[in-house]
């Protein structure tokens, strides 16, 4: 068992290394210098004579140049982002100048988990349950299994586009954006978490439906195949019920589909992203889609850093929690 | 000899009944071909620029636009017709290019198996964990400018593990049969046992992983444009539903905007698992429904 989990936390210790390496390495490989990339576009926003601007670019040019230390040596600035980054330092936002961008990401981290926990599980379970039932019951699946292709089809944040729409636009049921009314300061009180509550039912809905259809296709096809083995065959020889089948059948079945929650992650993620762009939801997508408008590049990067730390520790977690589902994992660690 | 080649032209003649039979199949090659006509046929009745002013300013579809205009007075229906092409483009070079990376990762690492498979799969794995769009965003936004292959050869670039995953899988399975052992003591090489025993036995398989692929990088695009992050100086499907968000169609109603390029993309990428769910049924006849 701590064989199993060293294992594991060494495996993800290398990925977060890699990515955090190409989060410093990618800008840096790009043709043209960010620097310079920032103070051409600060140009081009100024205005002024052309003598004004270019001392006014060189002197931003090497304020630059020193503020994200790119005259120093690769090596140092390498070490300096590991320390950096091991202190908490993500450097500081340009577009909400001065904040640190630790603090932006921090506040956006709570919308976040309210948002995607509820939305993952729930479309986790209903999904696996309704693919279990569609399996082998063949009016429901002929209807359910197109539907949970094209559900599967629809981009995230169409789908939530498509209930802005309806709900907001036409049947002015709910409201269109925000996590909260303006009028509203977050506390524990009825009204603030009803009105939190109208704001998230929109946002959630979308992200549930859209997985829902990934984990009913994926049940429907393991619970297939498990009921064609031989311990189905078996336990139906000997007179068991289609019910007590099923059931053993599902349990197999559910163990591939956590495997495949882990790995499926990365697209949920990029759903909910999208996704909190169309409702101006305050998460860590919106942040990210506002530092990519502003060309906030430490933001940016941030954020990219704060969603691959998430979906890795929620790769961990399923890891942990699979150890308890399948006994084999234990025991291929104990013996070997 | 003889018995054997009919026997396998029965068998593919099974497989093509079965598609013909099969309204999966049907419909979703039926929706793909209307795509493929729309987008061939299509332009002959564009009569604006993607970006030229066209008319009346947000109108509802008419006769004269038929997708109506947004608030820029921008023809929808010539902003659609242009942004499927790049649509397609995207599919076929990122599905081309995930698909061929894959295979030649998952053959290797299966066939070979030992070190080298340790070494690649631990690779696939992390690239696995770590979300595409993540990389792709940040790849993107130190881009300048982004051209439409671009784009598509870094989605392709970034797809490939999940192919290499299930093509590593499927050559372990297939790598013990007999006829891979006789190639092997007749003294076959890696590659020529790898081109001439194991990929021809998936062919429907890789075909299969080619179109979940194309849907992917679809998918993906269409995600990228919409964070703003999509190809520059062209007009997308995910960049027409960016313009919307960002430009109030939501309030002002304009549902003409906001909902033909969600449909095409969805139905689209439909389609092709539609076929994609024929050819499994085709291929493991346990999961045929009826």
């Amino acid at each position: 068992m701590r064989k199993y989990l060293t294992r594991k936390i060494i495996i993800y210790l290398i990925t977060f290394f890699i990515a955090a390496s190409l989060d410093w390495a990618i800008p840096r490989l790009m043709p043209g210098n960010p620097v310079s990339l920032i103070v051409s576009r600060f140009a081009q926003a100024s205005s002024g004579s052309a003598a004004q601007a270019s001392v006014l670019t060189k002197q931003m040019f090497d304020y630059f140049m020193q503020a994200f230390q790119l005259n120093i040596p690769w090596w140092e600035q390498y070490a300096l982002f590991w320390r950096n980054l091991l202190t908490g330092n993500l450097g500081i936002s340009m577009y909400l100048y001065p904040e640190p961008v630790i603090n932006i990401i921090l506040s956006a981290v709570p919308y976040d988990i309210l948002f995607l926990l509820p939305s993952i599980l729930l479309s986790f379970w209903v999904g696996n349950r309704i693919g279990a039932w569609a399996a082998r019951s063949k009016k429901a699946d002929n209807i359910l299994l197109p539907t949970f292709y094209i559900l599967t089809s629809v981009p995230y944040f169409w789908l939530g586009i498509l209930l802005v729409w309806i709900f907001g636009t036409l049947l002015r049921l709910l409201p269109m954006s925000g996590a909260f009314s303006y009028s509203m300061t977050p506390s524990f009180t009825f009204a603030f978490i009803f009105d939190y509550l109208k704001h998230w039912i929109l946002p959630f809905l979308s992200l549930f439906i859209v997985s829902l259809g990934g984990w009913a296709i994926g049940m429907r096809n393991m619970i297939i195949y498990e009921l064609e083995s031989n311990y189905s065959r078996y336990m139906g020889s000997l007179g068991a019920s289609q019910r007590l089948i099923r059931k053993y059948s599902y349990r197999n079945a559910i163990l591939p589909q956590i495997t495949g929650l882990a790995l499926q992650l990365g697209t949920i993620v990029a759903g909910a992203i999208t996704t909190e762009i169309v409702f101006s939801y305050p998460g860590i997508g919106y942040i990210l889609f506002e530092g990519i408008m502003n060309k906030d590049y430490p933001l940016i990067q941030g954020c990219f850093l704060f969603i691959i730390a998430g979906v890795l520790l929620a790769n961990f977690i399923i890891d942990i929690l699979y150890m308890f589902i399948d006994p084999r994992v234990k025991i291929a660690y104990t013996e070997g | 000899m003889n018995i054997m080649k009919l026997s396998d032209r029965l068998k593919k003649w099974d497989v093509l009944y079965f598609f013909l039979t099969n309204s999966k199949f049907k419909i979703g090659i039926s929706i793909l071909l209307f795509f493929i006509l729309l987008s061939i046929v299509g332009p002959f009745f564009i009569h604006y620029a993607p970006y030229e002013y066209a008319g009346i300013q947000g109108s509802p579809p008419s006769l004269e636009h038929p997708l109506g205009t947004n608030p820029f007075g921008y023809d929808l229906y010539s902003q659609l017709i242009v942004a499927l092409d790049g649509t397609w483009l995207v599919g076929l070079i990122g599905g081309g290019v995930a698909t061929i990376i894959g295979l030649l990762i998952g053959f290797f690492s299966g066939y070979k198996g030992g070190f080298l498979d340790e070494v690649l799969m631990m690779f696939t794995n992390i690239l696995l964990v770590i979300p595409t769009i993540a990389l792709l965003v940040i790849i993107a936004s130190f881009l300048n400018s982004r051209s439409v292959v671009l784009e598509s050869l870094i989605i392709g670039l970034t797809g490939w593990p999940w192919v290499a995953r299930a093509v590593r899988a499927q050559t372990l399975s297939l790598k013990s049969r007999e006829f891979v052992s006789l190639s092997k003591i007749s003294g076959a090489g890696t590659l020529k046992i790898i081109a001439e025993d194991i990929a021809p036995n998936m062919l429907s398989y890789v075909f299969m992983v080619f179109i979940l692929q194309f849907g992917g990088s679809i998918l993906a695009i269409v995600g990228l444009s919409f964070i703003g992050l999509g190809p520059t100086n062209s007009v997308s499907l995910g960049g027409m539903l960016q313009d919307s968000v960002l430009w109030n169609a939501l309030i002002l109603g304009y549902w003409w905007w906001m909902i033909p390029p969600g449909i095409v993309i969805t139905f689209m990428v439909a389609s092709l698992y539609f076929i994609n769910m024929a050819m499994d049924e085709a291929f493991n006849p346990r999961l045929r429904s009826t």
